[in-house]
């Protein structure tokens, strides 16, 4: 595979130094077309993007602009109607249902704006959860959630269940499960979405750091603070990319 | 994902909807107590009636004396011609196959012990009657064929008798009055428990068919040569439907029964009878075992019901499994697992109450009880399989949950 060509189609006028080169998420004039009745919903239209590994990048735009739509596929929950979409170098149209599933439990950690924690579940259960589901299954999976507990700065809290934990800490835990099976992207929808400015920012830092210890990170929202800790800024409108933008003063630097 | 995994989740999700799970199973929890108490009281019932089988003697025939029909009405059994010694002799010396034949006249009276008396079932019989219906004698002897017919004053006891009247004392050579006649005791009967009309067959004193006639039943006027009912036992080999045709054919000649008319008697099949009794007995395990069905396939649709509401309340969890890596088969696995063990507790519950309900049923009826561990493991079998067949429909539709619609749930 050439992944060198490609990267340097995608443009590298975006590539930062330091980063590695090679693309994490490649899309391709990807379009997501929804049928609903009579009327069909053009969600993506024809668009171009690349991520590399270890970028920082923020995905904003209002409702309804396709960003979701984006998050969907990047995530590999979904697939394009058009276009070819890589992620890791695999397209994810010619993947099996359970190829994506294994695909979502090895590359990519989730977030969600509602910390999605299952209820009557101690943190430690958890963050061991992407592990169950892991081919093969690792022997330590116990060591490996609490070392990611630690991580996030829950080290007493591992026997919490989400109800005894603040909405910060419930998204703590879901970081630590995002990023139990050391993924190679963390994607985060609105993360900050159900938490007040000041954990906001706790949560966001913390993006920052572990995006300074190598991993993608790449966070869905429409929130201009939360795109501000971004080294980079894509806008989408009305399924397109209107904007594409290295951010060289991010506030993300502050906290390195 | 492996099954454990997936049972743990269900535990915990049973858990969390204690009185929910429960009152799902309800169904599911009849249906596995019929099957155990259809089991058991079918199980209980059979070796109870084989035991009744085996306590009439194997490879017999009775006659009974038959019945007159006047004017289409029926006298009842014994108003017609009475069988006789004749009879039985004609029975002993014509009929291929016989092993012993014996006389039975019953009826009740009091016996009398020093100053203890009771009132008994007293039968006159030959000789051979304990061979012709395995009935031993297990102390003492039995009559000889010269004390049945002198009359001799000989007596058996059954062991009721001797519990209520000899009050510890040695029956063997003891004087009984019975009927105000002394009789001397010269054996003791072997224990044969309870009848199929539970009566107790151990309340019994046999005396000779010769000294009972006459005190026992009055004196026919027809015949004085009376012997009640003939107890007849063949060898294993022969054909007891065969025989039971030679013996009315015979019995019809000596009777001078003409063609065309109905027989003075009637020869059964005791062993027969008592299978034709079971009959209904099976019709009751068929009603049980119908019931179980209908119990599992309601209980199944209730498991069904609630698992399908279980899959909507938990719409978002199937996303965020899926979003982290759980393939359609391991959601599909967590459900089916969580339907079975639903059904598999209902099933646990349902064994206590039906092994509970046997107990009790089997105490009251006074059968041993018989609960084979086959009948629970299969009444289990029966639930987990209700879990797999009615579990899979919802358990399907969470597997084919689209996660991103699942995620978006509220």
């Amino acid at each position: 595979m050439d992944l060198s060509s490609r990267t340097d189609e995608m443009g590298a006028a975006r590539s930062a130094p330091g980063l590695d080169a090679r693309p994490l998420i490649e899309a391709r004039g990807i379009s997501k077309i929804y049928t609903v009745g009579e009327q069909t919903v053009r969600a993506l239209d024809e668009v171009t993007l690349s991520i590399r590994l270890g970028e920082f990048v923020a995905i904003m735009g209002p409702s309804g602009s396709g960003k979701s739509t984006m998050m969907n596929l990047i995530g590999a929950l979904d697939v394009p109607t058009r276009g070819a979409m890589e992620l890791d170098g695999r397209n994810i149209a010619m993947l099996s249902s359970d190829a994506l599933a294994d695909l979502r439990n090895r590359t990519i950690g989730f977030v969600f704006q509602q910390f999605n924690l299952l209820p009557r579940t101690n943190a430690l259960r958890q963050v061991m959860l992407p592990l169950l589901y892991a081919h093969p299954r690792p022997a330590d999976a116990d060591a490996l959630a609490r070392h990611r507990l630690e991580q996030v700065g829950l080290k007493d809290r591992m026997d919490h269940y989400p109800s005894q934990l603040s909405g910060g800490q419930q998204q703590r835990v879901a970081i630590a499960r995002a990023l139990v099976n050391n993924p190679k992207l963390l994607l985060a929808d609105e993360p900050t979405g159900a938490l007040d400015s000041k954990t906001s920012e706790e949560i966001m830092a913390l993006f920052c750091k572990l995006n300074s210890e190598g991993i993608t990170v790449v966070v869905v929202t429409h929130e201009p603070d939360v795109a501000e800790y971004a080294k980079r800024r894509v806008l989408f409108r009305d399924g397109r990319i209107v904007e594409d933008i290295a951010q060289p003063g991010f506030l993300g630097r502050a906290a390195e | 994902m492996n099954v454990f995994d997936s049972l743990g989740i269900a535990l915990t999700a049973l858990r969390a909807n204690m009185l929910r799970s429960i009152l799902t199973t309800l169904g599911i929890i009849i249906g596995v107590a019929s099957v155990i108490v259809m089991v058991a009281v079918g199980t209980g019932a059979r070796s109870e009636v084989d035991r009744q089988i085996a306590s009439l003697g194997s490879n017999m025939l009775v006659v009974f004396p038959g019945s007159t029909r006047v004017g289409g009405r029926a006298g009842g059994a014994g108003t017609r011609l009475p069988l006789s010694e004749r009879d039985m002799q004609a029975l002993r010396e014509k009929i291929p196959g016989v092993v012993a034949i014996s006389g039975l006249l019953q009826g009740n009276g009091a016996i009398v012990y020093g100053n203890a008396n009771w009132t008994t079932s007293l039968m006159g019989i030959h000789d051979q009657f304990n061979e012709v219906r395995d009935w031993a004698v297990i102390e003492g002897r039995g009559f000889t064929p010269n004390e049945t017919r002198t009359a001799a004053r000989v007596a058996l006891v059954g062991k009721t008798v001797i519990d209520k009247v000899f009050n510890g004392a040695d029956p063997i050579g003891a004087t009984i009055r019975v009927l105000n006649v002394p009789f001397q005791v010269v054996g003791v009967l072997d224990s044969k428990g309870q009848n199929s009309f539970g009566r107790d067959q151990d309340d019994v004193v046999m005396i000779p068919m010769s000294a009972a006639r006459g005190r026992i039943v009055g004196r026919s006027k027809l015949v004085n040569d009376n012997v009640g009912n003939i107890h007849v036992k063949f060898d294993a080999a022969t054909d007891l439907a065969e025989a039971q045709a030679q013996m009315e054919t015979l019995l019809r000649q000596r009777r001078s029964i003409k063609a065309g008319t109905e027989d003075d008697f009637n020869v059964r099949n005791l062993s027969e009878f008592m299978r034709a009794r079971t009959s209904a007995l099976t019709t009751m395990g068929w009603l049980l075992a119908a019931t179980s069905a209908i119990s599992l396939i309601v209980g199944g649709i209730g498991i069904m019901n609630i698992m399908l509401v279980s899959v909507t309340e938990r719409t978002r969890e199937i996303g965020l499994r899926m979003a982290v890596g759980g393939r359609r088969r391991d959601i599909l696995m967590q459900f089916l697992v969580e339907a079975v063990a639903l059904c598999l507790l209902g099933g646990l519950i349902g064994v206590t109450i039906g092994v509970a309900t046997a107990a009790v049923v089997a105490l009251s009826a006074q059968w041993p009880i018989l609960i084979a561990p086959n009948a629970i493991l299969m009444a289990l079998g029966a639930a987990a399989l209700t879990g797999v067949v009615f579990g899979f429909f919802p358990a399907r539709r969470a597997a084919h949950l689209n996660p991103i619609d699942a995620l978006r749930t509220e």
